[in-house]
């Protein structure tokens, strides 16, 4: 009699356990739909023509399938007066990005190295200054940042805006690998010194080639913060040498004519093209530089 | 002067960077601050007033409606954002064959643009083709979702998109935080026959107090800086309903051309972050000092 209680009662529990677990999978993938949603809609979207989206249903699948909306925000979508689509800002937003994540992150490594290996009175208040840099509010260097960038003759110019995500990302790279190479054992260097080794050399055989993984994390840190940035953008470029963010927003809320949904949608969806592939690619290393920047040590 | 060279390369290796950050980052820092306190308008002056320019900034109803948004955008968004993401993070700790592709979707939308996120929730929230005729198409004739274009509710909408961009996030930072809870404990309570939830409100999440301090550092940050968003999603629009201090600063020196607002204002909003973030950066980098 007891025996058989107990097995039912484990019976019981098996029940609930496989309805608890059915209850979780069902959360889990209710809350992937809600994270997913956005993205259905922008696809589908952009492959409808302007009729179908008038007539028909927001999460429906396109009767017929049109690419005409991805060309026209390619390039011929007006962004206010010029109407090139967003290709040339695409450029514009590589030409950016390139050098700036290089320069930024090359900073990062010799500044993260002398911090780190190279420890000399005042390096800890310098390193503490710099890091407090990552967290101003913007907005409080725009308006001298607008008047220096005049001075020095690069306002409205890509190089300008190199130069000010450079500038604005020296913190975190030399936070990033600061945080790298204070886990190398000082001994390493102090060896290589007694060899005879100098600062360079031993930056260059012995921890540069150390330093793939939080290269990549850094690159990928330091470029999808800059392919992402508007408010320095908006800010600091002229017709012509926006980057795609701004682009981007320009055509959606452009007044003229029609509003294209479904060009708005392309356009959004070429814009964060390069970033999710980038996330898709090495996610790993994404989520790590976005816990890097604040879970440290 | 070689040897003086070679021992002093690493501080000339920094100096470069070092200098830059003084002058683009404190000395900027120090120009906004004395233009706050001028009456600088299209061009900027630099004698000295006092504060007219915060008297002014506080006597603006404009300024009043970006403040009180910041605070309803900031609350709901820090809260719920770190609500869902400890949810979630939870639900993804119980031994989930798919784990790796469910994380990969919750965490996506941090990788896009909030300009690209203010587009399509624009878009799904219109009340013309979005959500709402979506609805209205399928019977429901009265159904009324116009939160978009209605001011008393436009500020939600900005909550709503902010939180599916970063709430994945959240729950990043909160998985590390549960893994990384010492496994031997769990597993003795576990013995002891404590049901599963007490395990995680008595032992668990009060072991992870940092993330929770880390996640609301992180998030009143992006909640104080937050432009993009709303610039994409509403324009601050329906008229001023959803301006934001960031709003409201950008719109005063690029388009206003009002500098002492301009600066005034940043300087109010960098005081909000230094309020938030300066005792934690301080006790992050004394404890690792000790």
């Amino acid at each position: 009699m007891a025996d058989l209680s107990m097995t039912q009662g484990v019976r019981q529990s098996q029940a609930s356990k496989i309805a608890l677990r059915w209850l979780l999978y069902s959360l889990l993938v209710l809350f992937a739909l809600f994270y997913l949603m956005p993205l259905f809609v922008m696809i589908t979207t952009s492959l409808k023509s302007l009729d179908e989206i008038r007539t028909g249903d927001l999460i429906a699948l396109p009767r017929e399938v049109t690419f005409d909306a991805w060309s026209t925000a390619w390039s011929s979508a007006c962004t206010g007066i010029q109407c090139e689509g967003v290709r040339p800002y695409f450029w514009n937003s590589v030409l950016i990005a390139i050098p700036a994540v290089a320069i930024s992150t090359l900073l990062g490594a010799m500044n993260g190295y002398v911090v780190a290996q190279w420890r000399f009175r005042g390096a800890n208040i310098i390193f503490s200054l710099m890091l407090f840099g990552c967290f101003i509010p913007f907005q409080v260097v725009l308006l001298p940042m607008a008047r220096t960038l005049g001075i020095m003759g690069i306002a409205g110019t890509i190089p300008g805006l190199i130069f000010v995500h450079v500038i604005y990302g020296l913190g975190f790279t030399t936070l990033f690998f600061r945080n790298f190479y204070v886990s190398i054992p000082a001994e390493l260097t102090k060896a290589a010194k007694v060899d005879g080794a100098g600062f360079f050399r031993i930056f260059w055989s012995i921890f540069l080639p150390l330093s793939l993984p939080i290269i990549v994390v850094t690159v990928i840190w330091q470029f999808t913060q800059i392919w992402n940035d508007f408010l320095f953008g908006v800010s600091f470029s002229q017709a012509g040498t926006q980057p795609v963010t701004v682009a981007l927003n320009n055509i959606v809320n452009s007044t003229t004519g029609v509003k294209e949904y479904n060009v708005d949608m392309a356009a959004a969806i070429i814009a964060a093209l390069p970033t999710l592939f980038v996330y898709v690619v090495a996610g790993k290393y994404f989520i790590r530089g976005l816990t890097a920047g604040s879970v440290k040590g | 002067m070689t040897k003086w060279l070679e021992e002093h390369t690493p501080k000339l290796v920094l100096a470069p960077s070092f200098i830059a950050i003084l002058v683009f980052v404190y000395g900027f820092i120090a120009w906004t601050a004395w233009v706050s306190l001028t009456r600088s308008r299209l061009l900027p002056r630099y004698e000295i007033e006092g504060f007219i320019q915060y008297e002014r900034l506080f006597d603006s109803p404009r300024w009043d409606t970006a403040l009180n948004n910041l605070f309803i955008f900031g609350l709901l968004f820090i809260l719920i954002a770190m609500f869902l993401g400890l949810i979630l993070a939870i639900l993804l700790d119980q031994n989930i064959r798919t784990e790796g592709a469910i994380r990969t979707i919750y965490l996506y939308p941090m990788a896009l643009s909030m300009i690209v996120t203010g587009t399509a929730w624009k878009w799904i929230l219109n009340p013309g083709l979005g959500i709402e005729a979506m609805v209205r198409s399928w019977g429901f004739e009265d159904f009324t979702f116009d939160w978009l274009v209605n001011p008393e509710m436009a500020i939600y909408t900005v909550v709503l998109a902010a939180i599916w961009q970063s709430s994945g996030f959240v729950m990043a930072l909160f998985l590390a935080g549960l893994r990384s809870v010492d496994g031997e404990i769990i597993k003795a309570a576990q013995v002891d026959g404590i049901p599963t939830w007490r395990v995680y409100t008595a032992i668990i999440i009060p072991s992870m107090a940092p993330i929770f301090l880390s996640a609301f550092i992180v998030l009143s940050h992006l909640a104080i800086k937050s432009f993009d968003l709303v610039i994409a999603l509403t324009g601050g629009g329906p008229g001023y309903a959803t301006d934001l201090p960031a709003t409201y600063m950008y719109a005063m020196a690029f388009s206003r051309g009002d500098i002492g607002q301009a600066a005034s204002s940043a300087m109010i909003m960098m005081m909000v972050v230094f309020a938030i973030v300066v005792p934690y950066l301080y006790s992050e980098l004394r404890s690792k000092d000790g």
